[in-house]
């Protein structure tokens, strides 16, 4: 079974890349894969992941285990959904980020002691000087999300990737923490691949976006144009599918039929298409290429939306 | 929209009311030991009511109390003090027979249909199940019912006999829907309906669950923390927050016109998918998380996290919910200067 199918993208220096779809969509396993994280018996087959200016070894799928384990939370740091998972809950919080510093030597015993405190301001937690001293039950939801951003950021990562970081969390306490990685990226210009299934946290963060489905990225280009141009059928009918603060109220919503296709039998031609309203014979048969649909956007369709229904689709 | 009356308090009383809520409180003790002889005041003082054939929209963050309450109205928790009418009658006076005949009027959906469905019976033993429970003995009129309502569900009734994992989530909660239907309810509580479902089949539900109400009637307590779909859900709506209702209104005014602090940042936190408003959205940051509802603030419970907050007043008299000459209710001492 193929979770992630044929999957390409870049990431800018300093670029804030959102990677949405639903579940089974391939999002996480792609995420996974950027630090070769996929769980057992799961494997990369085949493909590249390209690091620039990283060493002699620029290629994460090529690496040997230790190169992986140094990349891990040093040039590349990744958070998830449950910061309890990844935080131990019988050591202090300042011991665990100094741990993380020391794993990777770039900062020596006591630059990485002094940089404790600091790290901790740097994700907004007050009185960081008692704080440090704290063990994780102490923190709430989004206070242990900060931890785990401070502890990612804490060995300067050239790329932070966060998969469904704002998840768990409420509403309020979500626009905390969105606000708080959109400065550190314009502070540090640390890049940030966001992993979400919320279109709307998308574009308040990222500059660009993925969207997957099925294992196969269906959409990608500037978060602007795709989320104001879907050229995709699929983005076009989910942000249809949405009920919206900013439209207009009662409306009956334009729903998707069926659901998202089983991984282990998955239809002919294009994946979307037992869902898709504009569908034609050949989307039965005959699976579309990404293609360069605009000026920086591309879809997987052989009827994009703009060839379907003009330019005001 | 019936006539609208006012009391000397201040609340509003519709003449239709079907649930009628007052001052309804749950307490939970939790453990010995260590945190002896103290409760969790998961709702608390709470007063409202929900109109025969309406929708009303109750939102808030985790932990506010809001599925306590929902569970409350439909007497799947017992009250610790208070009084729910149904049709004017106190549920919380009945008990036995009585009280399980005004069951079948009253339903819950659940969050998540996997957990609350059995994996041990099939989908069609499942919906029968509440017919059975309550009298219709003839096998024949079961199986009739099930496949009427797993048709209104848009679930194909050949496919009775099967189990809930043969079913994908968004056909697990219509398997949910169906059974709460089955009695033919007047009153609904949906708890969290979509939020464990993927965003392609959310909207199939919400369209399911409006058609539902429009061919039969029904009346909805609609409980979630997603406030866009609250929004296009609700009559009106209500906010609560750790175990008060802050605030009450039609939806437009409560969306457009909102008078509580907490809910204009509420409102103001929620990011849409247009990269041109979120570029200009300023979110009111809250300060913190919600406090612990073992000790929630004195005054207003809001006053640690309110960005109008004033001293001493907030901190020391609980703010009491006030209607206004629209029919809009506010518990803040200082309503709309946020």
């Amino acid at each position: 079974m193929k979770a992630v199918d044929d999957v390409s993208f870049l990431v800018d220096r300093g670029e804030t890349v959102g990677i949405v779809g639903e579940s089974g969509s391939g999002k996480s396993t792609t995420a996974l894969s950027i630090l070769r994280l996929v769980p057992h018996p799961g494997r990369i087959v085949s493909g590249r992941i390209l690091l620039a200016q990283h060493g002699p070894r620029q290629d994460v799928a090529q690496m040997s285990e230790e190169e992986v384990r140094e990349l891990r939370g040093g040039d590349v740091a990744m958070i998830f959904q449950d910061p309890m998972k990844s935080l131990n809950p019988v050591l202090r919080v300042g011991y665990q980020i100094r741990e993380a510093m020391a794993a990777h030597r770039r900062f020596s015993g006591r630059q990485a002691e002094n940089r404790v405190v600091p790290m901790l301001r740097k994700v907004r937690i007050a009185a960081a000087r008692q704080r440090v001293e704290h063990f994780p039950h102490q923190f709430s939801g989004g206070m242990r999300q900060r931890l785990m951003i401070a502890m990612g950021l804490s060995n300067e990562p050239s790329l932070l990737v966060a998969d469904e970081p704002t998840t768990a969390l409420d509403v309020t306490v979500q626009a905390q923490i969105i606000e708080l990685l959109r400065e550190l990226n314009s502070e540090l210009g640390t890049a940030i691949v966001l992993i979400t299934h919320n279109l709307a946290v998308v574009a308040s963060l990222c500059t660009r976006v993925i969207v997957m489905y099925a294992g196969r990225v269906v959409e990608e280009g500037p978060t602007r144009q795709v989320l104001k141009a879907p050229q995709h059928p699929y983005t076009w009918s989910l942000l249809r599918s949405l009920p919206r603060l900013d439209g207009p109220r009662g409306a009956q919503l334009t729903s998707i039929g069926g659901a998202p296709p089983d991984l282990g039998h998955l239809p002919s031609g294009c994946r979307f298409h037992p869902r898709c309203r504009f569908r034609t014979e050949r989307c039965l048969v005959e699976e579309p290429p990404l293609e360069t649909v605009a000026d920086g956007q591309l879809a997987r369709c052989w009827q994009p939306i703009r060839a379907t229904l003009g330019e005001q689709g | 929209m019936s006539t609208v009356q006012r009391t000397a308090t201040g609340a509003a009383t519709r003449q239709a009311a079907l649930v009628k809520v007052m001052g309804l409180s749950k307490h939970f003790p939790i453990g010995a030991g260590l945190f002896g002889g103290q409760t969790v005041r998961a709702v608390d003082g709470v007063s409202f009511e929900i109109e025969a054939g309406e929708t009303l929209g109750l939102v808030g963050e985790s932990g506010c109390g809001k599925s306590t309450l929902g569970r409350l109205l439909v007497q799947l928790l017992p009250v610790t003090t208070g009084h729910v009418q149904f049709k004017g009658i106190d549920l919380v006076a009945l008990r036995g027979e009585r009280l399980r005949r005004m069951r079948q009027e009253m339903q819950m959906i659940f969050q998540d249909p996997y957990a609350s469905l059995n994996p041990r019976m099939s989908v069609g033993e499942t919906i029968a199940e509440p017919l059975r429970n309550f009298g219709v003995t003839r096998e024949l009129d079961r199986r009739r019912r099930v496949a009427e309502v797993m048709r209104l569900c848009g679930l194909n009734p050949g496919f009775s006999n099967r189990y809930p994992h043969e079913f994908s989530a968004g056909q697990r909660q219509r398997v949910g829907i169906a059974r709460a239907l089955a009695l033919n309810p007047a009153f609904i509580v949906a708890d969290e309906p979509i939020s464990a479902l993927d965003t392609s089949i959310q909207a199939q539900i919400v369209n399911l669950l409006d058609e539902l109400q429009d061919r039969f009637r029904l009346t909805y307590l609609f409980i979630a923390h997603d406030l866009s779909v609250v929004r296009h859900v609700s009559d009106r709506v209500a906010v609560m927050y750790l175990g008060k209702i802050v605030e009450v209104a039609d939806s437009d005014a409560l969306y457009q016109r909102p008078r509580h602090p907490y809910t204009k940042a509420l409102l103001s936190s929620i990011p849409v998918p247009d990269p041109d408003l979120e570029a200009r959205r300023r979110p009111i940051l809250l300060k913190g998380e919600i406090p612990s509802p073992v000790n929630p603030p004195a005054g207003c419970r809001f006053h640690t996290r309110c960005p109008i907050a004033r001293f001493p007043t907030c901190a020391e008299r609980e703010p009491p919910l006030v209607v206004d000459g629209r029919g809009h209710l506010t518990a803040c001492h200082f309503p709309g200067t946020l």
